[in-house]
């Protein structure tokens, strides 16, 4: 009876917190797209397509999956493995431009 | 929420709460549902598998000496003769946030006890998902139709198709898997089975208001993913 007692202390938020971070979740979409819309070309659209992005995806991960309310055990567990992702991408931008070097420059001298 | 099986334990938050909860020769994670520790797990190897097919996507692009398709004109929608870039696309990120959105409220809805509510709201997330799959389904076909295959398009860089197919086949099968699991989901809340703390049909642990939030973490991960497919796929 204890137990079953125990496991209902669930707290919950408040609607607003929901409906706010949908909303934002409906502006940033609209903002992502009016990059394509006006055709935002260069440093400014790849800035701004990450901005909107990243803001996104945080705000998914912090309020609908509950991250910014949970234990810091879970939190860590999670996050620090995106370092790897992080480390994996630098490596990869390095060999892609490598790539694109060779196949340019065997282009132009032949092989 | 304490965990029953380790008595005395209290849960603390921020880096003490963490210390003790990692540090202290027991279950980590204590008073965490198992289902919920193993959905982050998991979870997290899904993240590892879409960062490489994304990555690999910007390698492949990045490598490539031939013109990419321009995205925004390729996945163009004429509506009345006027080509409007990425409508499509637009629509289905609206139509998966409203999803999202509506799996939120069902997640606090059910840990509420609101069973009528938190029913509805999972039907409405399940046929938001059968919405994005269908029109996903529209696009694909689209695009077959128009020539583009994995190993050749009329665009440009042939790589293209590859990608496209595999990236969004992918988080397609995703999105189609949680439609099946939100309408079996919103069945047992409308018959009640987590007020009666029914067992599963698989499983013999009672059944808890918590599944709802696992269901609505794979729920938000799959438009978590679809955000980083959005920004880096169709609007890069």
């Amino acid at each position: 009876m204890i137990e079953t007692k125990k496991q209902e202390q669930t707290t919950t938020h408040k609607i607003g917190i929901y409906l706010w971070i949908w909303g934002l979740l409906f502006v940033l979409s609209f903002f992502s797209y009016m990059v394509d819309w006006f055709q935002f070309q260069g440093l400014l659209r790849w800035t701004l397509i990450v901005t909107f992005m990243l803001l996104k995806a945080g705000l998914i991960m912090a309020f609908f999956m509950h991250l910014f309310w949970e234990r810091y055990a879970l939190v860590n567990v999670l996050l620090w493995p995106m370092t790897a992702i992080a480390c994996f991408i630098f490596l990869m931008v390095a060999e892609f431009k490598y790539t694109l070097f060779t196949r340019l420059f065997y282009f132009v001298v032949g092989g | 929420m304490s965990d029953p099986k380790i008595e005395g334990y209290v849960f603390k938050p921020g880096f003490k709460g963490m210390r003790e909860d990692t540090g202290s020769d027991q279950t980590m994670f204590k008073g965490v549902h198992w289902g919920k520790a193993m959905m982050w797990i998991f979870l997290l190897s899904d993240t590892f598998i879409f960062s490489c097919f994304l990555i690999s996507y910007m390698k492949g692009r990045g490598s490539t000496i031939v013109e990419w398709p321009n995205p925004s004109e390729v996945f163009a929608l004429h509506v009345g003769g006027v080509a409007v870039p990425l409508l499509l696309i637009a629509i289905m990120t609206f139509v998966l946030i409203t999803s999202s959105g509506t799996m939120a409220l069902a997640v606090k809805y059910g840990y509420e006890k609101n069973r009528k509510l938190c029913g509805w709201l999972l039907l409405a997330t399940a046929l938001g998902g059968l919405t994005f799959v269908g029109m996903q389904a529209f696009e694909w076909s689209k695009l077959i139709h128009e020539g583009v295959r994995p190993w050749e398009n009329p665009f440009g860089a042939k790589q293209f198709g590859s990608f496209f197919f595999m990236i969004t086949g992918f988080h397609g099968t995703h999105v189609s898997i949680g439609v099946i699991f939100l309408f079996i989901y919103s069945y047992k809340t409308f018959k009640g089975h987590y007020d009666e703390r029914k067992r599963g049909w698989f499983t013999s642990l009672k059944g808890d208001y918590v599944e709802i939030e696992i269901l609505g973490l794979y729920w938000h991960f799959v438009d978590l993913v679809w955000v980083f497919i959005f920004a880096f796929f169709y609007l890069w």
